[in-house]
């Protein structure tokens, strides 16, 4: 059996972030690399942030579903740099985001400027752009958590890494 | 200086183990449900860089251990964290001005360790700031709101101030370790590390109405391995399970 590593990405887009099932690793932008020798397969994965737990998970994932086609030979390689940024999330995986209730990531300032202007993040229900921030730290390590001050809606933000 | 690498890898993701490690405690315990995540997401991305930071070290020392050795198989003296991670969390105000005293230098190191000449170490820190930035905002977002919150939280704020205060000089020990790798360029130039610090930290601190302690009495030896009893109470929870069942996984 050929295979080409475009037939690869395009069975990556099956395989779903654990955390955020609607996108699929292509969309978070953590596969970097697909390189083919012979029938070996190597995925090159980078992570999203130091200690999520998904990590393990996705490559797992990765492996099993490749084997699934008909790829036995897998190996997952994780490596640090360059460093994920959620400029690497896909248009398609921002709208997939809001689409099932968490708002995508603002062009925001860097993080190091203190006393900086909250951003404004819109609500993903009803679009309204007067909500607030209830923490920094939402449910995994890559989600801030607010409130819809309009519509009341608590949802989860997916905050801008960079 | 034979082994400074692996040496100041230790520092650095000891620094990371023990203080998430001090963080994961409050799981479960937070003053509201938004800091209980809050603490322990940052509890998550310390425990994260830790083990990165380790991965590298066992293949740095050459003698086959792992990122899981070199957490759960050390005694106490083989631990080389700064004392003020190993301060007990006492209430959320003393908790968020260790991180905040930690994180005001964390960010600046790791912004410095970017430029390292080892590439695996600026891996690691670009990977690190990024996290980082999030931890400093939070933690001097809270010194500030409590410090000038109602007296008894800026009381409990000075308080917490005047204990940690001994312990942070400690931040910018410096010995043959950092030497070596100085000269082969691994820790670039860490000249103004301190001054940014202390810029962050004095602006901070004034718009939270606190007072920095005049009583500069200096409290060290974590770099050296000689650490306050905490690191023993702490080591006997965290190596618990590989103490009593060596080698378990799961
Ligand atoms: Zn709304």
């Amino acid at each position: 059996m050929v295979i080409s590593t475009e037939e690869i990405w395009g069975y990556l887009e099956e395989v779903f972030d654990p955390e955020v099932p609607v996108l699929t690793v292509v969309d978070l932008g953590v596969v970097r690399k697909v390189e083919l020798d012979g029938d070996a397969c190597k995925v090159t994965i980078t992570p999203t942030y130091s200690g999520c737990p998904a990590m393990k998970r996705i490559e797992d994932d990765i492996v099993e579903k490749l084997k699934e086609k008909g790829i036995e030979n897998v190996t997952v390689d994780l490596v640090l740099a360059p460093a994920w940024t959620t400029d690497w999330l896909s248009e398609n995986g921002k709208r997939k985001l809001k689409e099932y209730g968490i708002a995508p990531p603002e062009n925001e300032p860097d993080k190091s400027v203190l006393f900086a202007e909250p951003i404004v993040v819109p609500c993903p229900k009803c679009d309204s752009k007067d909500t607030r921030l209830v923490s920094q730290f939402g449910s995994t390590a890559c989600k801030a958590h607010y409130q819809c001050n309009d519509c009341l809606e608590p949802f989860d933000y997916f905050k801008c890494l960079r | 200086m034979e082994n400074a690498l692996f040496e100041y890898l230790l520092r650095l993701g000891d620094d990371s183990l023990i203080l998430g490690h001090r963080l994961s405690e409050w799981c479960g315990h937070g003053p509201i449900l938004e800091e209980d995540i809050a603490l322990t997401n940052l509890s998550l991305d310390l425990i994260g860089q830790a083990t990165a930071i380790f991965e590298y070290a066992g293949k740095v020392e050459g003698k086959g251990r792992s990122e899981d050795d070199l957490a759960f198989l050390r005694f106490d003296k083989d631990y080389r964290n700064l004392l003020l991670v190993e301060r007990p969390n006492g209430d959320f105000g003393v908790t968020i001005m260790r991180q905040f005293l930690f994180d005001a230098y964390r960010k600046p190191l790791f912004e410095r360790l970017v430029n390292s000449s080892d590439e695996m170490i600026a891996a690691i820190a670009a990977k690190s700031l990024k996290e980082t930035k999030y931890h400093l905002k939070h933690s001097s977002e809270w010194v500030i709101r409590l410090g000038d919150g109602t007296e008894e939280s800026h009381n409990r704020m000075q308080d917490a101030l005047n204990d940690l205060w001994k312990y942070a000089a400690e931040l910018f020990y410096e010995d043959e370790v950092d030497a070596t790798l100085k000269a082969s360029g691994v820790l670039p130039d860490m000249d103004s590390l301190k001054s940014e610090w202390e810029q962050t930290v004095t602006a901070v601190l004034e718009e939270a109405t606190l007072k920095i302690p005049e009583n500069n009495w200096k409290q060290e030896g974590g770099r050296k391995g000689l650490h306050t009893e905490h690191l023993g109470y702490i080591l006997a929870e965290l190596q618990y399970m590989q103490r009593a069942y060596p080698n378990m996984e799961w």
